[in-house]
């Protein structure tokens, strides 16, 4: 049975380029648009990447920053200084 | 009973305005960054030339030599517009504030050496006046330019140079226990002192380039690639031996500003360059041309610094980190 793990952020101009971030950096992840929110689903795994974020909104960036605009998420968690991740461990 | 409560999706007509999408081909959000900056600078429709410029008009491609396809290609990779701008600066600003009541507090300025207390003020505060100048030039730059990507930066620019000088302002008055004799003696210097007389013809010369955005190569690469690494960087180095700390804390925000500032003139230089064989050659030339004059009208100062040995050593290094960040771009060094 396939494991799908999610991120659920805000659909604002903080959020956004990290949603851009996000659909770059994980192949075959599915957006799903809801009032206010962005859903974003991928089997497996999903992966933040702090690089991708801050080359898009051309400043230093915190992955911690995330939690500002994150809404719910399905997975467990790998934070880390460059990177916060989502996966099923087991 | 059961209450449900239905979510209802509305679409908006458009995401961004038409312009943007125009620009990105497909109708999607676009940063507040984009939306305040591509194609916000009116282009046709003037009425008349203006006075004080007749051969241009009020806003033209041909003030400058250097010619680009698209100006809005010279965008500024920290995404300013007033607002993100100046929240930045207002942070920095608290930061240097509680900088300043620190250093007040705990007497940092008066355990310097006297003989370095000396050498601060004949380096440091008349750099107020090199500030001022590289504030009019910024300005200018904003003036004479092309295309909001890039004049509105200048402008931003052009504010933080009269925030550094004032900032420059207040540690002479730190300095000389708020009587603003420190300063009265650095506009001498500036205006006597053989060590600074380079440095301020230097200074007029870049006020009354023409082409501005040789106006900005001269001084947002140039001159501030020596300016910046040698004064913050050497300088402040050798006074930390001498109990120089305080103006150490007192002076961060212009290396920390320095660092940023220069991620913004390497892009637009960097694009620029890239554009065309004849805008690298252009760039290539002025780049030379002001790097070399920037070096030596910062030799003398170096030398009354940092002495006869290491002051020139100093400026090597600067002049030759900055040929490295300028092959960096592209350009021909």
């Amino acid at each position: 049975m396939p494991r799908i793990v999610s991120i659920t952020l805000q659909n604002t101009d903080t959020a956004r380029p990290i949603i851009e971030a996000i659909t770059e950096d994980n192949p075959g992840a599915v957006v799903h648009s809801f009032p206010g929110i962005v859903k974003i689903d991928r089997e497996g795994s999903l992966i933040v990447k702090r690089e991708s974020v801050e080359s898009r909104i051309g400043r230093d960036w915190d992955p911690q920053e995330l939690h500002l605009s994150l809404v719910s998420m399905a997975g467990n968690v790998d934070e880390e200084d460059d990177y916060f991740s989502l996966a099923w461990s087991n | 009973m059961t209450i449900d409560i239905k979510t209802l999706k509305v679409e908006p007509r458009r995401q961004t305005y038409a312009n943007i999408a125009r620009r990105f081909g497909t109708d999607k959000p676009a940063s507040r960054y984009e939306e305040a900056t591509l194609d916000v600078q009116a282009t046709a429709n003037f009425h008349y030339k203006p006075l004080w410029g007749a051969d241009h008009w009020h806003f033209d491609e041909r003030r400058t030599a250097v010619k680009m396809q698209d100006w809005y290609a010279l965008r500024d990779p920290r995404q300013y517009y007033y607002a993100t701008y100046n929240i930045a600066r207002a942070n920095q600003y608290q930061a240097t504030e509680r900088n300043f009541d620190f250093v007040e507090k705990r007497g940092l300025l008066a355990v310097m050496e006297p003989a370095w207390r000396g050498t601060v003020e004949f380096y440091l505060l008349p750099l107020r006046h090199m500030e001022w100048g590289a504030n009019m030039n910024a300005a200018d730059m904003c003036d004479k330019g092309y295309g909001t990507a890039v004049t509105a930066p200048c402008m931003f620019a052009a504010g933080d140079r009269l925030a550094m000088a004032q900032v420059i302002g207040r540690i002479g008055l730190a300095l000389d226990g708020n009587s603003g004799s420190s300063l009265d003696r650095a506009k001498e210097y500036w205006m006597t002192a053989p060590e600074w007389q380079e440095l301020r013809r230097l200074t007029e010369d870049t006020l009354v380039v023409k082409d501005w955005f040789e106006q900005f190569v001269a001084q947002h690469l140039a001159i501030d690639g020596i300016h910046y690494p040698l004064v913050y960087g050497r300088f402040d180095a050798e006074g930390q031996r001498v109990g120089g700390a305080g103006v150490s804390m007192l002076t961060e925000f212009m290396s920390e500003w320095s660092a940023e500032h220069a991620k913004w003139a390497d892009a637009v230089i960097k694009t620029a360059a890239a554009e065309s064989a004849e805008n690298k050659a252009l760039i290539s030339g002025w780049f030379a041309t002001w790097s070399r004059r920037a070096a030596d009208a910062f030799r003398p100062l170096a030398v009354r610094v940092l002495g006869e040995q290491s002051g020139p050593a100093a400026v090597e290094e600067a002049l030759g980190n900055l040929a490295a960040r300028a092959r960096k771009l592209g350009l021909d060094v």
